[in-house]
């Protein structure tokens, strides 16, 4: 049996050993993918609606049906004008639709609970088109919603997760591993055999690759079968950008841990530089055309960003590699860097 | 290049800076075979310093050294075959059983599967552990675990072992019974180069070093250095060559 082997098989006994590492690493991709692709989800279904109503006749009449079989609302009947501001402040109601007539023309006005500006917002949306169906004096502007038809955010929240896992598992897992050792003293025990420091890097940063490929297949599972993601070849371009950011994260967690002495360190340096940008600026969940100038600049430094916009173009848009090479080559970059300047500083600091 | 034979470690004018700073100061001795050699100083003396280069990890500013039969400089990768390692937290892997941690060891000091399983016979022998094998590390008293450690880094037989504090936080009963361990390795011929706080076990050794500010200050064997600088005990010794200290840490 080599050094490297033994090295990689102790790390392996070690994680296999430890219930928390295994509930980490294999719950929590599954959790998290489920919680995003069922329970947290950006469409609003159910909006509770009540209409006011000055004088019925035919039209009324329509637009209200209309919003009764719609699916996205539930319709809750005709209220008179002064209730509105109660029920609105009591939350029994999300919207209030008033048809006034004046003349033969029905002037629509819907007023919103914005109190959650999202939900707001998509309600005005819905109103608008349901409002405009059949309006007979207008065109309506048809809108064609490519590569995700059904708007479905379970398809947007794959990409994202992924970036965040693997830097959770790779980052977080491995830094803390290294100083483990540090911190026990086996790392000089090491140092002083004979075994070389590539093995020494290896046997730790191999395990940890293994166990990020068994997430790979977990996770790419779950999105193709339950959340219902479209097969196609793009997942094997998928696969291999998958395993550039898994090195990468590894790298990154590497460099972490030739900076800190404690676990706890590693822990905190991780999180806060490398978690919770990734949360809020990759992209993931706030769309970074949004953000302010400044903010757009510092997500470029984000690994996940790019990692996430080129799984989003290859898992959703079904694009080919030619339109992924500015996040490949990004990403290739960033894995040479940090690894270049976590062996410099491994090295440096054992001399 | 090679020392005579009965030099084990041999260093001339060992030096190491840190900027302008001189951790270690051109300190020359020799440490003969079989020999326990205690390596004192206070904190921040270069004990630690000194003893990395030795170890071949960390590459001296000038100077000359060699370590069985290797010089330190150039064949440091040679040297870390035929040394052994102790550090004071009786590092092993905590999440490993004893006879894990035993294959782990001898493989990284590349033993052969046969080579290892005699070892590993003798060593549950001679320390009377074989009920302990499938053990987990963590879960065997802190004794054990310091006997297991010592048999562990001596495990592929090397011609010099390097304690670091190897008896910091244990007791005095079971400090008496690691220092046995010390002297039947040395009786095999296995030369011991410990450093140590505790100054009464500084008296079990043949030969003391002492290290004060960077540079060797005194050394010689316990009875030499209590009559050369009239001390009833390796404490008062101590006490008389380390007061000279400027640095504090």
């Amino acid at each position: 049996m080599s050094i490297f082997v033994s090295l990689v098989k102790k790390e392996a006994i070690h994680i296999v050993r430890d219930p928390r590492t295994m509930i980490i690493t294999l719950f929590m991709p599954l959790v998290l993918l489920l919680l995003f692709g069922f329970a947290i989800s950006t469409e609003v279904n159910n909006v509770r609606i009540m209409s006011v109503v000055d004088n019925h006749d035919e039209n009324t009449r329509q637009i209200l049906e209309r919003l009764s079989v719609n699916n996205y609302f539930s319709y809750q009947g005709t209220i008179a004008p002064q209730e509105v501001d109660n029920v609105l402040r009591a939350g029994k109601t999300d919207a209030v639709l008033f048809l006034k007539h004046n003349g033969m023309a029905i002037i629509p006005q819907v007023v919103v609970d914005a109190s959650n500006t999202t939900l707001a917002q998509t309600i005005a949306g819905y109103m608008s088109g349901v409002l405009n169906y059949g309006n007979s004096y207008r065109a309506p502007v048809l809108t064609y919603t490519l590569y995700n038809p059904q708007m479905k955010s379970a398809y947007n929240f794959v990409p994202g997760i992924m970036g965040m896992i693997f830097i959770l598992i790779c980052a977080i897992m491995t830094s803390v591993s290294i100083v483990r050792e540090k911190e026990s003293g086996t790392m000089n025990l090491l140092l002083v055999s004979p075994a070389k420091s590539s093995a020494i890097i290896l046997g730790k940063l191999v395990p940890y690759f293994l166990l990020s490929c068994l997430i790979l297949a977990t996770m790419l599972s779950i999105a193709y079968t339950v959340l219902g993601l479209p097969v196609s070849s793009a997942i094997f371009n998928v696969i291999w950008v998958s395993l550039i950011y898994i090195i990468l994260s590894l790298s990154i967690g590497l460099f972490v841990s030739t900076l800190v002495e404690t676990q706890l360190a590693a822990l905190i340096v991780s999180a806060v530089l490398f978690m919770l940008p990734v949360i809020t600026l990759s992209g993931m969940i706030f769309p970074i055309d949004n953000m302010p100038e400044v903010l757009k600049g510092v997500s470029c430094i984000i690994p996940a960003r790019w990692y996430t916009s080129a799984l989003r173009k290859l898992m959703i848009q079904h694009l080919d590699v030619s339109y992924i090479m500015q996040e490949v080559s990004i990403i290739v970059g960033m894995t040479i860097l940090f690894l270049s300047l976590a062996i410099l500083k491994f090295n440096s600091s054992n001399r | 290049m090679m020392e005579t034979p009965d030099k084990v470690i041999s260093v001339k004018d060992l030096t190491k800076k840190f900027g302008d700073f001189a951790a270690v100061d051109h300190i020359s001795f020799d440490v003969f075979k079989g020999e326990i050699f205690g390596f004192l100083g206070a904190n921040g003396a270069g004990k630690t310093t000194a003893m990395r280069m030795l170890c071949g990890l960390s590459i001296p500013t000038s100077g000359t050294g060699y370590v069985a039969g290797c010089d330190i400089i150039k064949q440091s990768e040679l040297i870390k075959r035929r040394i052994g390692y102790m550090s004071q937290k009786f590092s092993l892997y905590s999440s490993l059983t004893v006879n894990e941690n035993i294959i782990l060891f001898s493989t990284i000091y590349g033993m052969t599967k046969a080579e290892i399983k005699d070892a590993s016979a003798k060593l549950y022998r001679e320390l009377d552990m074989e009920n302990m094998r499938d053990t987990l590390v963590k879960d065997i008293p802190v004794g054990w675990k310091q006997k297991l450690a010592f048999a562990v880094s001596t495990i592929h037989n090397p011609e010099i072992v390097f304690l670091d504090e190897p008896t910091g936080g244990v007791d005095p009963v079971t400090r008496r019974k690691f220092w046995e361990l010390i002297y039947q390795a040395s009786s095999r011929g296995m030369t011991i180069f410990v450093t140590t706080h505790y100054l009464d076990e500084a008296e079990y050794c043949n030969r003391i070093s002492i290290m004060v500010d960077g540079k060797i200050k005194a050394l010689g064997s316990p009875e030499e250095l209590k009559k050369e600088y009239d001390g009833s005990s390796m404490d008062e010794v101590f006490r008389k060559v380390a007061e000279t200290a400027v640095r504090d840490d």
